[in-house]
């Protein structure tokens, strides 16, 4: 083995960070999923009637349906009645402010570096932070709510805002699309909700932390933002996950409603847990998430799957970043669907595979008849660290219509040895110069990120593969 | 409707075959009559339905009207006959009056498949249904169940066609729906050198069902044309596996124009270090013709090369498919390797799938692909009219620029020109090309 190969094997072979347990008083509910659980997750959170009926009639259509096998991944057969459904630090007293919260929680976040204190002084971002299934803090809220911007934790919405629930929860992803989608729709327990009213323009980002602490929870979010006509909201989320050996599902829907000259960009960072150098352990991720761009010259930029592009001129944008290391396998990607005149995508994807990682990109581009002047451009590029370790590209691309024009471009390809070579005669050590190469291979992406986050994603991805630069 | 085959099958095994054969006929049916016809649901069949054939009734060509097939017919029927040597196939029965198998420099054997399993059944039972696997493809069971008739080429060590060897797979069921099987084998020997053209033709509605098997040597270079020109109401399934060892050159020349539905499966493996395949085609298609091509490249060992361009055009309601598949295997290191995909649609109602997957497993390598769908460049018929050409010329003109660039590399001069006569005259009805 060469010299520069060996440094990559000792730099993604390093163990993960972010693996760490925090004991707080857990609020669960018996493992199992029947109707029983379903009504007792409503009760709970204190539902109205119109939610447990939605949740009802997900579960039922979830009962007829089968696992879906298609994905290039593998995995032991998930026994969905040994999980628990709901889990919630015990602490129930409405907090007014984050010294409020469980001491260590907000350490856990110091831990991940996004202490929400810090965040909220020095940064200006407002962060709803998800700890497990209940929000814990929101922040900025009072700011936000002058103009008229709702953002909160879903139960809280379904609480304040019923009816804006009623209009638009499951308007784009109906609780029976898929099989992950309709078991969360029938047991999730929290998310965030914004809603951005008519012309209003978001002075800040919004952001949530997602983290999945209790083991053995399956953690079930929904998220909905909503953006009203000529509104505009830049919307982040991340992920990190600590150590655990039995894996771990999560199964999250995200539904983005963009109306006329709506503006929604949604970035999010995912750094789940990979397992071991055995493969032992590590996240089960099931997502959803899929935008509309309603209106007409509506546009939804993003960094994860789906958009339909329904409404005349819209736009949707996708970038993505993704990396597997150790037996970690992704099977990610996005469909862009052209429905609307004049609609326009593009898909930047870059996938990184080290150790025994594999990393697919599967999406679907799909030109609709009446999608007249539609435009897509995707590009996939892969990078290769480690002889054991895949990367396949699976687009699918469907047009029917003849004046669409779409262009599809993949490369695969490892670290050029001239690169390491180059840099390293020029006295930077070979742990850096594979750190930059890979930043710059990530930078049409990261470029596309608010700066906060920019920032951020650089660190948890020079962390994900090698464990030491901060 | 397996059952009716089934009933064919049973007349048509009970003459007499050496036993091998009727060892892996046996098993073709066996495993046709388990797989059935393939349905969208599943993956590789996902934008092809194969209902009309599947709800068809075609029935085996009888051998009599082979004698009643003439020179001048074969003439007409033909894209292009080419001096040197050929082996004419009517419904899938060996026509040895219209045939020419002289010329052929020693060692080197040519025949029909059925004399091949008499004269030379060792080498024939090694290789036989080895590069095209039948386990899990319906219609190759179905080709192995009725192996009967069919091309056999051996090149000896060393041995070079100056000629190219001309298949013309001709399907004429005189108002019968016809069923035909046709296989071809080629076994290259190190250092050898050939160019294979396969041609389907045929008139009225009929079905065929061709597999293909070639085995390249160490060093051996073949070259391979299929041009499909069957009737606008026929059916035409291809398989075509590729064996390579180490140092081959396996191209591919694909010209799919005729067919209500065409599926071609064309898979190499590269199977040694320093082998290489280039896979062009070219699909044209209008009216409500369907055309599917499933390409596959396996690199299974290091230091092997491949590059493939497919490109399409699509007019009237017509329907096409793409699927590029590259595989790069654990340990294939330095494969280079490139896939290129690019269609252009002629008209409002046409419909295109493509689907370029790259399947990566080792690290030292350089793989691209890409796809592009659209319509000709307004630009460029502008530059055109602006210089005195009618818009109608000016468009066929670019059509015929696209599609050159997939023809201009068949490196028969004569097969190529009449091609690009044939492509022109599509474009430009009425005219010639200059």
């Amino acid at each position: 083995m060469s010299a520069p190969n060996k440094a990559l094997e000792e730099l993604t072979g390093q163990d993960y960070k972010y693996g760490f347990v925090t004991d707080v008083e857990e609020d669960r509910i018996p493992k199992g999923l029947n109707e029983d659980i379903v009504r007792m997750i409503s009760a709970k959170k204190n539902e109205p009637e119109f939610m447990l009926e939605w949740r009802l009639r997900a579960f039922r259509h979830w009962l007829t349906m089968k696992e879906p096998t298609w994905q290039a991944v593998k995995y032991p057969p998930i026994n969905y009645q040994d999980l628990y459904y709901y889990s919630a630090p015990k602490k129930k007293v409405k907090l007014n402010s984050l010294d409020e919260v469980d001491p260590e929680v907000l350490a856990t976040f110091n831990k991940l570096g996004i202490s929400l204190a810090e965040q909220e002084r020095l940064t200006g971002v407002a962060v709803d932070a998800v700890f497990d299934s209940v929000s814990v803090g929101t922040t900025f809220k009072a700011k936000l709510k002058e103009l008229g911007i709702i953002f909160c934790s879903f139960s809280e919405a379904v609480q304040e805002h019923p009816d804006l629930i009623k209009k638009y929860l499951g308007s784009v992803v109906p609780y029976s699309d898929n099989y992950y989608a309709t078991l969360n729709s029938a047991v999730f327990s929290d998310g965030s909700f914004v809603y951005i009213p008519k012309g209003v323009r978001s002075p800040m980002e919004l952001s949530t932390y997602f983290r999945i602490n209790a083991s053995e929870t399956g953690q079930f979010e929904r998220t909905l933002i909503i953006a009203d006509e000529g509104a505009y909201v830049s919307y982040l989320e991340g992920c990190t996950a600590p150590m655990r050996d039995e894996n771990q599902l999560h199964a999250a829907v995200v539904e983005l409603v963009a109306l006329d000259n709506a503006s929604i960009k949604y970035s999010t960072v995912q750094n789940w847990y990979p397992g071991d150098k055995e493969g032992k352990g590590g996240i089960y991720n099931f997502v959803t998430k899929r935008g509309k761009c309603a209106g007409k010259k509506s546009k939804i930029s993003w960094k994860y799957p789906s958009c339909i592009l329904q409404g005349d001129d819209s736009v949707g944008e996708f970038y993505s970043v993704a990396v597997t290391n150790n037996y970690q396998q992704a099977d990610t990607g996005t469909k862009m669907i052209h429905i609307g005149k004049n609609t326009r995508s593009t898909i930047v994807s870059k996938g990184i595979s080290a150790g025994h990682g594999q990393n697919t990109y599967r999406g679907l581009v799909k030109i609709n008849k009446g999608a007249s002047g539609a435009r897509n451009y995707s590009q996939c590029d892969s990078l290769l660290m480690g002889d054991k370790c895949g990367a396949h590209t699976f687009p699918y691309i469907e047009v029917k219509n003849s004046s669409a024009q779409m262009e599809h471009e993949a490369t695969t390809s490892k670290i050029g040895e001239d690169q390491l070579f180059y840099c390293k005669q020029r006295g930077i050590n070979a742990e850096d110069a594979v750190n930059m190469i890979v930043n710059g291979f990530c930078k049409q992406v990261f470029k596309e990120l608010p700066m906060e986050f920019a920032v951020e994603a650089q660190k948890l991805l020079s962390v994900s593969l090698e464990g030491s630069v901060g | 409707m397996t059952t009716s085959y089934q009933q064919a099958f049973e007349k048509d095994l009970s003459r007499d075959v050496p036993g091998f054969l009727r060892r892996l006929r046996n098993e073709g049916m066996e495993r046709f009559a388990k797989l059935g016809f393939p349905n969208r649901r599943m993956e590789e069949w996902k934008y092809t339905g194969v209902d009309p054939i599947a709800q068809g009734d075609f029935h085996l060509g009888g051998d009599k009207e082979v004698s009643r097939f003439t020179l001048e017919e074969m003439h007409r029927m033909a894209f292009c006959v080419l001096p040197g040597p050929r082996l004419v196939f009517l419904n899938g029965h060996f026509h040895p009056a219209l045939s020419d198998l002289s010329g052929l420099p020693a060692g080197v054997r040519l025949s029909n498949l059925g004399q091949a399993l008499q004269e030379d059944s060792l080498r024939v039972e090694t290789y036989l249904a080895k590069q095209v696997g039948f386990q899990d493809r319906a219609f190759a069971a179905l080709n192995t169940a009725f192996l009967q008739n069919g091309a056999y080429l051996y090149l000896p060590r060393g041995a070079v066609l100056t000629q190219p060897v001309q298949l013309l797979f001709v399907s004429h069921g005189n108002g019968a729906a016809v069923v035909s099987h046709p296989r071809v084998l080629v076994v290259a020997e190190s250092q050898s050198q050939a160019t294979l053209i396969e041609t389907y033709v045929g008139e009225g509605a009929y079905f065929t069902n061709a597999v293909t098997e070639i085995v390249a040597g160490e060093g051996a270079v073949i070259e391979h044309v299929k041009l499909q020109g069957e009737s606008d109401s026929a059916f035409h399934i291809a398989s075509i596996g590729v064996h390579q060892e180490r140092d081959s050159l396996y191209t591919s020349h694909s010209i799919s124009l005729g067919g209500a539905l065409t599926r071609n499966d064309l898979g190499t493996t590269l199977d040694a270090e320093g082998a290489s395949a280039i896979f062009n085609g070219l699909y044209m298609v209008t009216g409500r013709q369907h055309v599917d091509n499933h390409t596959s490249i396996d690199h299974a060992k290091p230091h092997c090369t491949s590059a493939e361009l497919y490109k399409g055009i699509l007019d009237g309601h017509s329907q096409g498919v793409f699927n590029g598949r590259i595989l790069v295997r654990p340990d294939a290191q330095k494969t280079s390797s490139q896939q290129t995909n690019k269609n252009l649609i002629l008209s409002e109602d046409a419909l295109i799938n493509t689907k370029p997957l790259l399947e990566i497993y080792a690290n030292d390598v350089k793989c691209n692909h890409g796809a592009t769908i659209g319509r000709l460049d307004e630009s460029q018929v502008f530059y055109l009219r602006a210089r005195g050409i009618d818009a109608k010329l000016a468009r066929s003109l670019l059509t015929y620029a696209f599609a050159s660039e997939v023809v201009g590399q068949i490196r028969q001069d004569l097969l190529r020109e009449r091609l690009q006569q044939l492509i022109f005259a599509r474009l430009m009805p009425g005219k010639e090309a200059a």
